[in-house]
């Protein structure tokens, strides 16, 4: 009986890394085959003569690694201060009442459920009459209006986790309410900071609607908008081999981040503060 | 190191609640002064008033001649043992005691000897780099003490830092703040719902009532001397046993008979002759009259029905019920609720002599020490009998003296 459960359990485990890890796996063999071999019709599953060749040609390609660039810009200055704003206001829901409190939650909510679409026209007009169009700060302010409302809500969960003691024995012991926050607060929040990062990034490295409209050029286009212009020659054969390269190129960032900040998302960091 | 005066201190919260009315605490250079009352009295608040985490109302908080009503926490030099400890879990022991000395800036070499001998004195030697959230109770106790000793502050504040303890570690880490506190001589502030704790720390102690100052004394004091039948119920442990007594002349009937009123109460009860008060009496006041030797000088003797016995060895506790009247009764019950609701069915919980052979269903001959009775004022909880050149301080009675 018991062997049986294990035997199902492993049956069940490679059918779901199968579901999962297939379409990544497809991508990555793609972008190692020749382009002859993508366009023959009928590709088989790995390549007949692994080439990187697809990889030389891509980072070669100014405008992608302008791309990729620009991405990374983008996401990284987008995730700090989406960061740094969301961990001062949620702080402020959590510790501090004042008027407009719910108000301010139930705003920040509805924002993150606005859809974007909606927003692509009102966003491109104002932002060419300001001049912010197809510019990186183009891109950075409306996705942190979207990534703040969720940043805001999970840390602001993470801070009422807080025991109140903490910065009230902070402050006897001597520390302003600024010190207070630095060095007692903050590292007992890292968790929901880090949690807050990723998702915050994710959204900005990911993100594509915004990106192809608010940009026309290679000046601020990111890598997801800059992929549609992958069009090739033939525009009945899209240059599969070297799109699924710029795929893999893209993700690779993305798992690094996720493996580096997991390891800081380590649940129950408050045990021990207060009696056990 | 420094007193600390509370004038009128009043605190209202935003939602109307008046935590603590009109307190006048002084603490002097050193002393150890226990605040001390059932849940919800203000000790805790009051402590926070003084620490600074809590707003003062009206009334003037005076630390080393310094009114400090407008002062932050960090301003005010006190340091602080939380209920739940607040250590900072994701800094080690040592980090978490050389903490407050971080933030004055003082160098490392500074820091490393000051959080040594504070180790040193509390015995963490061996946990200096461990965090937090490894430790035992009682380590974590002694962590949150080294973080308050480190600092030269001017006071320490304590908030039943001992609650969370077993019953064994209170013990020893109550002698074990006791020595400290001794040994370096600091004002101390300890708030406690234990009157154990209360007993045995402080040099003296306040008991609160539902935002009041009931009586500030010493502990002997408190115990010989309660200002106020509430005083009287909380201090001692079995309470004190209350019963009704009306005055009949030089006599006080009470329930198993009348005895004769001591010289030194007739003039404190002139005029109140035949009215209806109530009597305590501490259980050790009672004794098996067979075992009292000599004649009853003081005492009164009486035959009773005794219900329940119980032998601990070095002593027996007898109880014995007996009837109240309704005005009694209803002030009796409001005691209760006063003190937390602890069960004070109208018996007589008396402390006899481990010798004694009275048992249960016995009729008994009991001795009292009339001499050591109180009798209080059933309407307004006043004791009538009390000796006010030792009882410290009552608020509201006129002839109150300083403490000795």
């Amino acid at each position: 009986m018991k062997k049986g459960t294990g035997l199902q359990y492993w049956i069940g485990f490679a059918l779901i890394l199968v579901w999962c890890l297939l379409p990544v796996v497809w991508i990555i063999s793609l972008s190692f085959k020749s382009e002859a071999e993508t366009t023959t019709g009928s590709p088989q599953f790995l390549p007949k003569e692994a080439t990187l060749d697809n990889y030389r040609a891509i980072l070669k390609d100014s405008d992608f690694t302008h791309a990729l660039l620009n991405s990374f810009g983008i996401s990284l200055i987008a995730t700090f201060l989406s960061v740094v704003l969301a961990t001062l206001a949620a702080y402020a829901i959590a510790r501090l009442e004042f008027r407009g409190k719910k108000l301010v939650l139930s705003l920040a909510l509805a924002i993150a459920m606005f859809p974007v679409v909606s927003l692509v026209g009102p966003l491109f007009d104002m932002w060419r009459t300001i001049h912010l169009f197809n510019t990186w700060p183009g891109l950075i302010i409306p996705y942190m209006s979207f990534t703040l409302p969720l940043a805001i809500w999970t840390l602001a969960a993470f801070f009422r986790e807080i025991p109140w003691e903490m910065e009230q024995a902070a402050q006897v012991d001597g520390a302003t309410s600024w010190q207070a926050f630095r060095q007692v607060i903050v590292p007992l929040a890292a968790p929901g900071v880090f949690t807050a990062a990723i998702l915050t990034f994710f959204f900005a490295w990911n993100e594509f609607v915004l990106a192809i409209s608010l940009t026309s050029t290679p000046l601020a286009r990111t890598v997801p908008a800059q992929m549609s212009f992958f069009v090739g020659p033939d525009p009945f054969n899209p240059p599969y081999a070297q799109l699924a390269t710029a795929s893999v190129i893209v993700t690779i960032p993305v798992i690094i981040i996720v493996l580096l900040f997991q390891r800081r998302i380590v649940a129950g960091l408050t045990s021990g503060a207060v009696k056990g | 190191m420094a007193a600390i005066e509370m004038s009128h201190i009043d605190k209202r919260y935003d939602d109307g609640f008046h935590a603590v009315k009109d307190v006048n605490i002084d603490v002097q250079d050193g002393e150890f002064m226990i605040l001390v009352g059932p849940s919800g009295c203000g000790k805790s608040t009051l402590l926070r008033m003084i620490v600074g985490l809590e707003d003062i109302t009206s009334g003037d908080m005076v630390i080393g001649g310094k009114r400090v009503n407008d002062l932050a926490p960090r301003d005010r030099n006190l340091s602080m043992v939380f209920q739940n400890y607040a250590l900072y879990p994701h800094m080690t022991v040592y980090e978490n005691i050389a903490f407050p000395l971080r933030l004055q800036k003082m160098d490392n070499a500074q820091v490393d000897q000051k959080v040594r001998d504070a180790a040193d004195l509390l015995e963490l030697n061996e946990h200096l780099e461990r965090r937090p959230a490894n430790l035992s109770g009682g380590q974590r106790q002694r962590v949150a003490m080294g973080r308050a000793i480190v600092r030269d502050a001017d006071a320490f504040l304590f908030d039943e830092p001992l609650s969370n303890l077993d019953a064994k570690l209170r013990g020893q880490m109550r002698t074990e703040i006791s020595r400290l506190q001794k040994r370096l001589g600091i004002t101390t502030v300890y708030v406690t719902h234990d009157q154990t704790e209360a007993m045995t720390l402080g040099d003296r102690v306040a008991v609160l009532k539902r935002g009041v100052l009931q009586q500030l004394a010493s502990p002997r004091e408190l115990y010989e001397n309660p200002g106020n039948l509430f005083v009287a119920g909380f201090i001692g442990s079995p309470p004190m046993n209350f019963m009704p007594a009306t005055l009949k002349g030089d006599q006080v009937e009470l329930p198993f008979g009348s005895v004769s009123l001591p010289s030194h109460m007739r003039d404190m009860l002139k005029g109140r002759d035949g009215d209806l008060l109530i009597a305590g009496v501490r259980p050790e006041h009672f004794e098996d009259a067979s075992l009292v030797d000599g004649g009853a000088d003081d005492g009164a003797t009486f035959s009773t029905k005794v219900d329940v016995v119980e032998w601990l060895g070095n002593e027996t506790y007898a109880y014995i019920p007996f009837e109240a009247p309704p005005e009694v009764q209803s002030q009796l019950e409001q005691l209760e609720k006063d003190l937390d609701g602890e069960s004070m069915r109208t018996q007589l919980v008396i402390a006899l002599d481990g010798a004694s052979g009275i048992k249960e269903g016995d009729e008994a001959r009991i001795h009292m020490d009339v001499s050591k009775m109180h009798l209080f004022d059933p309407a307004t909880g006043q004791n009538l009998t009390v000796d006010v050149e030792h009882a410290g301080t009552i608020p509201g009675l006129e002839v109150s003296t300083a403490s000795a």
